[in-house]
């Protein structure tokens, strides 16, 4: 820092709150510069720090933070970095202007544009402010100390103020108490000393000066008592005061930077009026900081104080206001102490005072520093548009005109950019703003738009409206895992969301019944770059969790391909016309044959040199030979996202993530596309059974609940079959629970039989695209048993769940077993049954939630910095060992293939 | 505490060695490391009780993995 000529100031400043330490290379070493050092400043020559100066000094001054320091302010340090001392509360005289010593003071900094700073000289925002300082009446205790100040006193003796323990285990103690330092940090180290206190403990006695010790406790949050007589913050740091420093050393503080008595205040720093700006709201009235409002209580008990002191006032009166003004000072530094009431405003509103402000989710720690607010960037509700391509992103025109993208002009593009000059802000593609040479940035309007296309020249940067192929990236929160903030290429569409592929839709893990998604625009060639080699949905395909695609056909997409796999014949015309309408041009693949099935339309997206073996959802072979796809059907074994779709995962290890996602946007395109021609739809419908299965599911509830009366029946004589290890009541009940499930399965086995393809909710659920079985068995043949906790439902009235049933009844019927289906209806009781269990499931999927989502921050907060170096270890920021192997065996699992790398394809190339 | 059961010889036990003075080199040398930098073991861990190990020793385990069958693990003795 070789403008401050004279801030060699070592040692002492390094009492401030957090002092930077900075390293200056071939100067004197620890050379420490204050970040304020306020009196020197004042003198310096005010030329010196033009705008210009600055820029050109800011290139060759190299400085590194070497550490940074955390101490207590001292009463010296507080006087000597304030500019002001502070005297009166009052904010303002008659004609507005602050009043000099008042908390206003304009020696605190500059709040109101046009003026310059009293201290600094600087203007608005140049200034950061200056600290003041009120003179304490009576010494007060700092809340936030309390507690060490506690433990002080506790470990130190009241009479000689002696660390209290034995100077021949003096040593010992050090070396010991560094250790548990070092390895678990200082609070774990002071609360070793009080252990070793009380351990050398001689009958009470101090074994410095063998005076008799009293236990002090602390009433909180402010008040230290010693038996029942209170001992006054004078008194409490008039002890602290006596502690040599070798044994504040020992206990754990630093006394160069955190002397104990300063944790009792004589003096309290006043932060600058930068810290707490009031505004003006437009009536024209002042509204100042809760900060302001705080300090301004304290002034006016400090002065009362001071006053009744010099009066002579009895020591009630006096001691009332001691008390007031510990109040005030404590709560301006925390308002929310459980032992105190709030201070609040008129209206009744707590003030939010130092620790509100960078405490918790609203602080600044996780609102202004952990997250910021960015520009170049949009919100809205998404929806779905298959038509754009899986790496695209549908952007509204009206947002593709705020958001712009920086293009330098130089001699090649000044025709091309001054096109969009031309077209100003109103008008497509357009530009908002030219930024000079020299920083300045000009709004585009209709008025100056001429003017401005003359002006520009190489150098000059033009902001234009965003384009179809500009850079984005694409994010939906919670942002769990990588897949969550991709990089799509923009497309400008009409309408007011923005349009993704529904494909992309399971790593965002969105939905559109009314998400909302964010879009930021990468402003440097660098970050364009970055975003698209590491970020692109096609870099994406492979999860790093499972090693297959997440990214895979949809809903319609598969009960389209489902359905298309299974077309035995269709018209050569309409097979063109299918393959058309996804883009493919070339049919040599399918002209040619006498007869065109869907398999042929299907293989005709799949390269001709593709062999695939695989198996259905129902375990039949899927074989793909030289690109023709000769058995089986396709689902989402094969083409769905998620981890299911072993087809694209194939095609992906073959033919790289270009290719792949270009197949499977024609996959997916042509699936819909065939539902086009062929139509697709479900309704109640569906869910009829003929009268045959029918019968078949009646006989077969029938046959369960007769099943079950014998098992109670023997139950009751006590000739049941116990498991063992279960008493006899248990066992019943697991053999109910079993049997009725197999009713269900059975039920779920005769409409198997019965559902053909012109079923589609059939067709849904054997695709894999939608539904399971289950629920078309709940529908269309027998809800099955309702259970809590694995259990039958056993709630309700003493030995039975309704009062309509007997006492002791074990029927399913008692029990909470539904017969019915959906679509029969279920009566009354069955009706409370599913209310019970649906009602609980409610619940638990709405605790749950809040409860998963804070374990995962917390993990993600603990590992947020475990990197894998370049060795193929797991570090965390200070460099130490978690793992010697990433995942123990060292093999990115995208990058894999079942936990091998192969190295031959690697070496040959293919991407 | 009298040892009635060596629990190295536990199935869920897995392999401790003490290492030795070249080898400890070369592990370090390998991560570019000090011994602070290992992770701990505390002296008191059951399963050095065989082991002629003091504070500062480095020891290897060898456990069964899921992923690379067997991993090894070096950690630092600490008290």
């Amino acid at each position: 820092m070789p403008r401050k000529k004279k801030d060699v100031e070592s040692q002492e400043s390094g009492q401030s709150e957090a002092v930077e330490q900075v390293e200056t290379p071939k100067e004197a070493p620890q050379e420490a510069a204050p970040v304020d050092a306020v009196p020197e400043v004042k003198q310096l020559d005010k030329t010196q720090f033009s705008r210009e100066r600055m820029e050109s000094i800011q290139h060759y001054v190299y400085k590194q933070v070497s550490s940074v320091v955390f101490g207590v302010l001292s009463p010296k340090m507080i006087k000597k970095m304030a500019s002001a001392k502070i005297v009166t509360p009052e904010l303002y005289d008659k004609e507005g202007y602050p009043v000099d010593g008042g908390l206003m003071d304009v020696r605190l900094g500059v709040i109101d544009p046009g003026l310059r700073c009293k201290t600094c000289g600087s203007k608005l925002k140049e200034c950061i402010g200056h600290f003041g300082y009120i003179e304490l009446a009576r010494p007060v205790i700092h809340v936030k100390f309390a507690r060490i100040i506690h433990l002080l006193l506790r470990a130190t003796c009241k009479e000689c103020s002696r660390l209290m323990i034995h100077p021949d285990k003096w040593g010992k103690a050090k070396s010991h108490l560094e250790k548990i330092e070092r390895e678990e940090g200082p609070e774990a180290r002071r609360i070793a000393v009080k252990a070793l206190i009380e351990g050398g403990r001689l009958g009470g006695k101090c074994p410095h000066c063998k005076a008799k010790q009293v236990k002090v406790s602390i009433e909180k949050p402010t008040t230290f008592m010693e038996a029942d007589r209170r001992i006054s913050p004078i008194e409490v740091r008039a002890r602290l005061e006596k502690i040599p420093d070798e044994d504040i050393e020992l206990w754990g503080l630093n006394p160069k930077t955190a002397r104990p008595e300063w944790m009792v205040m004589t003096i309290l720093a006043i932060p600058p009026v930068t810290v707490r700006p009031s505004i003006t709201l437009e009536t024209g009235e002042r509204s100042e900081d809760d900060l302001t409002h705080k300090l301004g209580d304290i002034v006016r008990i400090n002065q009362r104080l001071f006053e009744n002191i010099n009066a002579g006032a009895p020591e009630i009166i006096i001691e009332d206001l001691w008390d007031l003004l510990q109040y005030h000072v404590t709560t301006f530094f925390d308002n929310s102490i459980a032992q105190l009431p709030p201070a609040r405003h008129r209206s009744g509103q707590p003030l939010k005072t130092i620790t509100e402000r960078i405490k918790s989710k609203e602080g600044r720690i996780r609102h202004n520093l952990a997250g910021k607010r960015t520009n170049f960037c949009a919100r809205t509700v998404i929806s779905p548009d298959p038509m754009i391509a899986i790496d695209e992103v549908g952007v509204p025109k009206v947002i593709a005109m705020k958001l712009t993208v920086p293009e330098t002009v130089n001699e090649w593009n000044m025709a091309y950019l001054k096109k969009f000059v031309q077209n100003g802000p109103t008008a497509y593609p357009g530009s908002n703003y030219v930024v000079r040479p020299d920083g300045k940035k000009k709004r585009i309007t209709e008025e100056t738009k001429e003017a401005t296309i003359e002006e520009l020249q190489p150098g000059y940067v033009v902001e234009r409206h965003l384009m179809d192929g500009d850079i984005a990236i694409f994010n939906r929160q919670p942002s769990l895992h990588r897949m969550s903030m991709m990089c799509h290429k923009v497309r400008v569409l009409p309408g007011r969301t923005l349009r993704l592929n529904p494909a992309v839709c399971n790593p965002y893990n969105a939905d559109f019944d009314g998400d909302e998604m964010n879009l930021h625009i990468p402003q440097t060639e660098e970050s364009r770059a970055e975003a698209e080699i590491l970020m692109e949905v096609q870099t994406q395909l492979i999860s790093p969790r499972y090693g297959l695609s997440v990214i895979g056909c949809i809903q319609d997409a598969i009960s389209g391909n489902y359905l298309l796999s299974k077309v035995k014949e269709m018209p050569i015309e309409r097979a063109c016309a299918l393959l058309a309408a996804v883009g493919v041009t070339d049919f040599s693949r399918i002209t040619g044959k006498k007869k065109v099935s869907g398999k042929d339309v299907f293989s005709a997206l799949i390269p001709q040199d593709f062999d695939y073996q695989g198996q259905s959802r129902t375990g039949e072979p899927v074989v793909i030979k030289k690109g023709q796809l000769v058995e089986g059907t396709i689902d989402t074994k094969a083409i769905g996202g998620e981890g299911e779709g072993l087809l694209l995962r194939n095609l992906h290890k073959q033919y790289g993530p270009e290719r792949t996602i270009k197949m499977l946007h024609q996959i997916f395109r042509l699936g819909i596309e065939h539902l086009f021609h062929s139509g697709f739809s479900t309704g109640i419908a569906d869910e009829d059974l003929p009268s045959e299965a029918r019968e078949q599911i009646d006989q077969l509830l029938r046959q369960a609940e007769e099943d079950v009366a014998q098992m109670i029946a023997l139950f009751q004589k006590g000739e049941l079959e116990v498991f063992p290890g279960r008493t006899m009541r248990e066992t019943l009940e697991l053999k109910i629970l079993e049997r009725l499930n197999k009713a269900r399965n059975g039920c779920g086995q005769i409409i198997k039989g019965f559902v053909n393809d012109e079923n589609q909710a059939a067709v849904m659920i054997l695709s894999g695209a939608r539904g399971s079985i289950l629920s078309l068995i709940q529908m269309s043949a027998c809800v099955g048993q309702q259970a809590m906790r694995g259990k039958r439902i056993e709630k309700g009235y003493r030995g039975r769940t309704l009062s309509c049933f007997k006492d002791g009844d074990l029927s399913p019927e008692a029990r909470g077993f539904i017969m019915h289906s959906f679509k029969q209806g279920i009566n009354p009781k069955e009706f409370f049954f599913q209310a019970i269990t649906g009602r609980d499931a409610l619940m638990d999927t709405a605790l749950r939630t809040p409860k998963s989502g804070y374990l995962y921050r917390r993990l993600a907060n603990a590992m947020q910095d475990l990197k894998v170096e370049y060795d193929g270890t797991v570090r965390d920021a200070s460099g130490r060992i978690i793992q010697f192997s990433y995942g123990e065996d060292g093999v990115d699992v995208a990058r894999s293939e079942s936990g091998k790398i192969n190295v031959k394809r690697i070496v040959d190339g293919e991407e | 505490m009298a040892t009635t059961f060596d629990v190295s010889k536990h199935v869920l036990v897995p392999k401790h060695a003490k290492v030795g003075e070249k080898e400890l080199k070369e592990v370090l040398d390998k991560f570019g490391i000090e011994v602070e930098n290992l992770p701990r073991i505390f002296l008191k861990d059951p399963a050095l009780e065989s082991l002629d190990v003091k504070e500062g020793d480095v020891v290897k385990v060898i456990r069964k993995s899921a992923t690379a069958g067997e991993a090894v693990f070096y950690r630092r003795v600490a008290a």
